[in-house]
């Protein structure tokens, strides 16, 4: 049984008279929609928050593709920003690599993990195991009210003397530890200060997470019962909860070797340090990055197919296993970072093994897809864009996993490619199919079709056109984070590519207003969402949309799996996880919850 | 928009080149086939009214299928850049008759020490000048690469060579030149405002125009001491 917490607001599910209770608890504007504890309601918090932040990211990203494209010219509009970071409009050096950190920084830590994790996590795990919120509200309402102030801190670094942070977000030491050597102290320290204060919050939100998917299953929504969007939102807690901490302790560090003058990463002590901590954090960071797209896409191709997801269990072990994996593969960031060569050799066979089970994601995608009845709702294409772009940000992966090879291209923009192959054509695409999905739950209404459909297509094109040339700028021999590439004769003739990438990420960054605008008038002005508008079978829409408080009206009972679509024993092609059939036996009472 | 390399100018170019060409063989293979069969499925399975999908849960002999070549081809590639790898970066791998020279950079220059007639560093003939690194061709160097401030990177493209230079550390780093002619020096890992222009030149020499330019250069650097 799903058991009541203390402190849980939510009327009790199974009381005798939920709707009395809801109205007898109607709490205050500010309780309910400012300093909500209803999971639903966080959940929406934290996508405007980082749907916001994707934007900021976005416009940094501007930023660099017009010093990238039209090098030392003055950027139209630029004359707005101060002296200090673009005078006569021009970007200048120093504030240029303060828009590679911030556009990194942002986008990983303020944009696309609250997405995946406190969105959709947020969101989802209470509706589809079946539970009226989470396992402690309040923690919930804590993750995200610690969340702002961090990314107020992170914005006003903007503003500090001597500028915002600029070591890259991966902020290696000594330069971002030593301000003599970069210029930046204060704007260093903010930095730090706002990635510590995040720290807490993701580590509230990932306690929640595990704890409610651990206690709070309806009766008969066992472990292998679960969406796998539920598998891959508990796999990414767990790494959570566990990485996070490390990032936290390093830049703990780091700060203190700004401000009381410790040594930790600085010559006297350990540069390299700083690097392994960085990147035992920041290899489990980016499957935090990718597990959750992978599940809300495995939920979005089965429904989209009509079929049940193929290899089920599969699936589930590639989840643990690339959860596992991604602990042991920290040093190929450091192929050539001056650590141990043999070390290098381990790495890479490590990290040559991710390949095996994201393989079987992939060949299991495309075995649901074989023999469906496909529709091509706009989330489905998303999906399917999803799983095409991630498969070209994996098999570049192999080109860096080798050792040898990634002597050449390590710190060149086939880098750049790559990751965001991953986190831009994998990521954000599984993203943008996510919200298109559940939109209809989570605000009442649709988003339009038609310009979902434009969005997406702008999207695509533009996406591909922005980063595939990117591999052939690396080959070149292009490297990241330079501020000017025309300084090197070897990059002079890689200008009209730069420029041709600059264009279309003008053009790319223009879609997303599409998308920002269908997003804002659809709640408004949307066709009324019916309960169920993809004909799923998970729990979330065996409810109103949107949910009422307290989401089941009574604890659902739950007789299988999510993706029961095309079943021979009824008639329609999809058969929801609560439907009793004849031939269905009541779960035993307390078989889930404990 | 091209997926072949610029021509390598050092020994171990064409080793990293081969794997490089391996691997674009096997993942744009599997390329084509997944986005092929993507594509395929999509357009042949399109919703049709009157269609049911077809009802399966999945197929053991398929993930085994897809599990076993996958691992096999990746342990492969893994295996064959080992090999590579140690001969390139490995710790015994520096050619004995190797020409030493010091190589320290700091923001954002490279600051390049020669061992001088005795062909020896840390001696009194050693001499040093900025960002002006001078080779023979056919012959083996091994810089000393050290960072005075912060974390750099020496890359010089043609050559296939990139290393982190880090404060407290010194890293071998190797490499032959096969081709005369000049090339760029690039750092590549961020290391301030000014990390975009710190440029440096390899001059790589015939052998006797290198023993020349050793005689000329150490004079120059002695007389302006």
């Amino acid at each position: 049984m799903t058991t009541p917490r203390a402190g849980t607001a939510a009327p009790h599910v199974g009381d005798l008279h939920p709707h009395d209770a809801v109205h007898d608890h109607e709490p205050s504007f500010l309780r309910k929609y400012i300093f909500a504890t209803d999971h639903k309601i966080i959940g929406i918090q934290f996508l405007i928050m980082s749907l916001a932040f994707l934007l900021v990211g976005g416009a940094l990203a501007m930023m660099i593709r017009w010093q990238l494209g039209y090098p030392g010219q003055a950027m139209p509009g630029g004359t707005v920003l101060p002296e200090t970071m673009a005078p006569g409009g021009v970007i200048a050096p120093e504030f240029y690599n303060s828009l590679v950190t911030m556009h990194g920084t942002f986008m990983v830590f303020f944009a696309i993990m609250p997405l995946l994790v406190g969105v959709f996590g947020n969101y989802l795990i209470p509706l589809k195991i079946g539970a009226p919120d989470m396992a402690f509200p309040r923690l919930n309402m804590a993750s995200f009210w610690i969340a702002v102030p961090a990314g107020i801190i992170m914005i006003f670094g903007f503003f500090a003397e001597g500028g915002h942070a600029g070591a890259g977000w991966t902020a290696y030491a000594p330069l971002s530890a030593s301000p003599e050597h970069s210029g930046v102290s204060l704007g260093q320290q903010l930095w730090c200060v706002s990635l510590i204060v995040l720290g807490l919050s993701s580590i509230l939100g990932a306690t929640n997470y595990i704890t409610t998917i651990i206690n709070m299953r309806a009766p008969g929504m066992t472990w292998f019962r679960l969406p796998l969007s539920i598998w891959a939102l508990f796999v990414t807690a767990v790494l959570v909860l566990l990485a996070i901490p490390i990032l936290s302790g390093a830049v703990i560090m780091l700060l203190f070797d700004q401000t009381i003058g410790t040594h930790f990463f600085l010559r006297a002590g350990e540069p390299l340090l700083w690097q392994h901590l960085f990147w035992y954090f920041g290899h489990p960071e980016v499957y935090i990055l990718i597990l959750p797209a992978f599940g809300m896409v495995s939920d979005i191709i089965a429904n989209g197919s009509r079929k049940p997801i193929f290899g089920y269990n599969s699936m589930v072990f590639a989840i643990l296993a690339i959860a596992f994996l991604g602990w042991i593969v920290w040093g190929h960031h450091m192929f050539q970072s001056g650590m141990n060569p043999t070390l290098g050799t381990s790495f890479m066979i490590s990290t040559m093994l991710i390949a095996v089970p994201s393989a079987i994601k992939v060949f299991n995608w495309l075995g649901t897809l074989w023999q469906g009845n496909i529709r091509f709702t706009v989330p489905m294409l998303h999906a399917c864009a999803f799983v095409s772009m991630f498969v070209i940000g994996g098999l570049s992966g192999v080109f860096m996993a080798s050792t040898p090879v990634d002597i050449f291209i390590h710190d060149t923009y086939f880098i750049v490619a790559h990751l965001h192959y991953v986190l831009f054509g994998g990521s954000l695409f599984a993203i943008f199919a996510g919200i298109t999905y559940w939109y209809p739950k989570m605000f009442g209404r649709m988003m339009s079709r038609r310009w979902g459909l434009i969005h997406f297509w702008l999207t695509f094109v533009a996406y591909n056109l922005v980063f595939f040339p990117m591999h052939n700028l690396g080959l070149g021999g292009h490297m990241r984070r330079i501020y000017d590439p025309n300084q090197y004769e070897f990059l002079q003739p890689l200008q009209g590519l730069n420029e041709m990438i600059s264009i279309s990420a003008f053009v790319l960054f223009t879609a997303q207003l599409i998308f920002a605008a269908n997003f804002i008038l659809s709640w408004f002005k949307g066709e009324k969402a019916p309960m169920n508008p993809w004909e799923d079978n998970s729990l979330e829409w065996t409810v109103p949309s949107p949910p009422p408080h307290g989401n089941f009206a009574a604890t659902p009972v739950v007789y299988r799996g999510p993706y029961e679509y095309s079943s021979p024993e009824v008639e329609q092609d999809f058969l929801p996880q609560t439907l009793r059939l004849p031939t269905d036996r009541p779960p035993a009472a307390a078989s889930a919850g404990d | 928009m091209s997926w072949l390399l610029s021509p390598g100018a050092s020994t171990y170019a064409r080793d990293i080149d081969a794997i490089y060409y391996l691997i674009l063989v096997i993942t744009g293979l599997a390329f084509v086939i997944v986005e092929v069969g993507l594509i395929w499925f999509l357009f042949a399975y399109r919703s049709r009214p009157g269609r049911k999908a077809r009802y399966t849960h999945g197929n053991n002999t398929a993930e085994v299928i897809w599990t076993a070549i996958p691992a096999v081809v990746v342990v492969m590639i893994g295996i064959m850049s080992g090999s590579v790898w140690t001969h390139i970066k490995g710790h015994d791998s520096v050619p004995a008759d190797a020409i030493p020279i010091g190589m320290e950079a700091r923001q954002f220059e490279w600051h390049v020490t020669y061992p001088g007639a005795d062909g020896e560093l840390g001696t009194d003939d050693d001499f040093t000048v900025r960002n002006q690194l001078h080779i023979p061709v056919g012959r083996p160097v091994v810089l000393h690469l050290v960072a005075d401030d912060v974390i750099h990177s020496f890359f010089v493209p043609a050559f296939r060579v990139k290393q982190d230079a880090v404060p407290g550390m010194s890293i071998p780093v190797w490499f032959e030149a096969t081709t005369p002619g000049q090339y760029e020096i690039a750092c590549a890992e961020l290391c301030g405002l000014g990390h975009y222009r710190m440029r440096g030149m390899v001059t790589v020499h015939e052998p006797e125009a290198y023993e020349q330019w050793v005689r000329e250069a150490s004079t120059t650097v002695a007389a302006a001491r």
